[in-house]
């Protein structure tokens, strides 16, 4: 009987994740592994794809000062746009938490409801709002406080405010998911032995939501560092990012080989900074975890 | 916790504002009534409604983006409540690997998926059909299905299951009559979130999408990439109507708060 039951639960599991399994590898790993060879392929301009193996693309991004400033650019962009759903984040959601039942949900609605809506759609309103005709420039100038259009579409500042609206849910949802399990006693217990509502922020709660903070930041990062509608909406042709810039290769100059081999390097910085922040993170706020 | 003082009332009416304000441009926009790109001063005007309406374009991507939706959400949630299953229930080597993989399409970003996708269709020369891309969406949707079905076939119950097998229900109806009712609102919340991920999904169709199979959210980004018109604030203030809408149902069934933060809760 025993070997029976354990025979059935060796069989069991793939059976019932068999297909989905199957689904994945035909559609998934089979893709990104042909990318991967294409990556190593040759492009000539007459020739097109050639069969032949080499590491000359990643040599290629790796020596090139254009790609070099794109890397550059997009890690850069990504970091302030992580920064800003950091400060911008942690306190709304501290806030929404302080209010009452009713105003909370209504207003995490509010908040989290806009990641449900295209992002095409809210990058439109974004390139609206920052046109030279747009509205915060026309306001700007009817208040009087500048004279002529500041230029903010088609700018870096641009796309990280953008990016900053369409990613600073999932700062939110972070911090929240631990907020849930701060002890609230612990806050009075701290103002009532005499420490400023600053000192009890910083020596109790932030320490408490520290792991929210890092997995919400860790989440922000990765999309920003892929980002590709805003950026190609609100940066335009001529601020390119890495994500744009592997869709140039594909669809615009057809270097199918180096576009691949941009996408490898996209995806590697992307897992190393999931699975690697993740994994630090995990180890330093075990206490926390548990 | 202490009440909300008043500054910081002040930084959540500018943080709601930031929020908003995007949608409710775009909104105010489309009721215009002039033949391009303002607020609707002088009167609303349904003109820009009454253009989308004849606008085939659009109204063809937008007939392709539902049924696109419905086609992947479906099979993602088929797929996904089997492998749900065995994740939840039995402790087989290998049980972390086959969830991180199953879950994996989010930790890639959607240019690589893209990217891959276009390698592998003009390889097997079956790109530009709608099933090409129906599996393209059925790979991208499907964690955000297994994620909620996960959440509610973790810590179910066998007993009753058990209690069918042993009266002499086929494991079939087992299933059917007694897992599938009890499982119902994550598989549910499951199937209407990979339809809206599906439906909202742009940067990796953006590859594959033929002028055949063109999906509303492409049709807009390339008209956006070339010119900003009120036709456009038209189609996006249905959308965001539409999105309310669906939201709302989501929220009365599962919880938007479960839906979007997850099992944290």
């Amino acid at each position: 009987m025993a070997t029976y039951d354990a025979e059935r639960v060796g069989v069991a599991p793939w059976l019932l994740s068999g297909p989905a399994l199957l689904v994945f590898v035909a559609l998934l790993l089979a893709p990104l592994l042909l990318t991967a060879v294409l990556s190593l392929n040759l492009f000539s301009d007459t020739e097109g794809v050639m069969p032949a193996y080499s590491l000359g693309n990643y040599v290629e991004v790796f020596k090139d000062d254009y790609f070099h400033e794109i890397f550059l650019r997009t890690g850069g962009m990504a970091l302030a746009v992580t920064l800003l759903c950091v400060l911008l984040g942690i306190p709304e959601t501290i806030i929404i938490a302080r209010m009452a039942p009713r105003w909370r949900s209504l207003f995490l609605l509010v908040v989290l409801g806009p990641l449900l809506i295209s992002v095409v759609v809210r990058t439109l309103g974004w390139a609206i709002l920052l046109g030279n005709n747009g509205l915060i420039n026309d306001a700007l100038q009817a208040l009087g406080i500048i004279e002529q259009p500041v230029k903010m579409l088609f700018t870096q500042v641009g796309v990280i405010i953008a990016l900053t609206h369409v990613l600073v849910p999932f700062m939110v949802i972070a911090v929240w998911a631990t907020l849930q399990r701060l002890d609230l006693q612990v806050e009075w217990a701290g103002l009532s032995l005499g420490a400023s509502r600053l000192t009890v922020f910083r020596r109790i709660i932030l320490p408490q939501i520290m792991p929210g903070v890092l997995s919400g930041s860790i989440i922000v990062f990765a999309l920003a560092a892929s980002a590709f509608a805003t950026p190609a909406i609100i940066g335009g042709r001529r601020l390119k990012v890495v994500a744009t810039a592997a869709y140039d290769e594909f669809l615009g100059t057809l270097n199918w080989p180096l576009g691949a081999a941009i996408a490898m390097l996209l995806l590697l910085a992307n897992l190393i900074i999931i699975l690697g922040c993740s994994k630090l993170a995990e180890r330093r706020f075990k206490q926390v975890f548990e | 916790m202490h009440k909300n003082g008043i500054f910081s009332l002040l930084f959540h009416a500018l943080f709601v504002t930031f929020i908003v304000a995007p949608l409710v441009v775009v909104m105010a926009m489309a009721f215009t009534s002039k033949g391009y790109l303002s607020l609707p001063t002088e009167g609303l005007s349904l003109r820009w409604f009454r253009a989308l309406a004849d606008n085939h374009e659009m109204l063809d991507a937008f007939a392709l983006s539902i049924k696109l939706g419905l086609a992947s959400a479906t099979i993602a949630a088929v797929l996904a409540i089997p492998a749900a299953l065995a994740i939840s229930r039995y402790d087989f080597p290998g049980r972390g690997a086959v969830t991180g993989f199953l879950l994996s399409p989010l930790m890639i970003p959607s240019v690589v998926l893209g990217i891959a996708f276009l390698r592998f269709f003009s390889l097997a020369q079956i790109g530009g059909s709608f099933w090409a891309l129906t599996l393209t969406h059925v790979i991208v949707v499907l964690p955000y299905a297994l994620r909620l079905t996960l959440a509610s076939t973790i810590g179910l119950e066998r007993d009753i299951e058990q209690a069918a097998l042993s009266l002499g229900a086929s494991r079939w109806t087992a299933f059917y009559r007694v897992v599938l009712p009890r499982i119902r609102t994550g598989v549910v919340g499951g199937w209407m979130l990979a339809f809206i991920q599906s439906f909202d999904e742009l940067t990796m169709t953006v590859f594959v999408a033929t002028p055949g199979t063109t999906t509303l959210p492409v049709a807009m980004y390339n008209q956006i990439s070339q010119t900003i018109d009120p036709l456009i604030t038209a189609v996006s203030t249905v959308l965001i109507v539409g999105t309310l809408l669906l939201m709302l149902i989501l929220d009365r069934m599962v919880g938007l708060d479960r839906v979007l933060i997850g099992e944290g809760k």
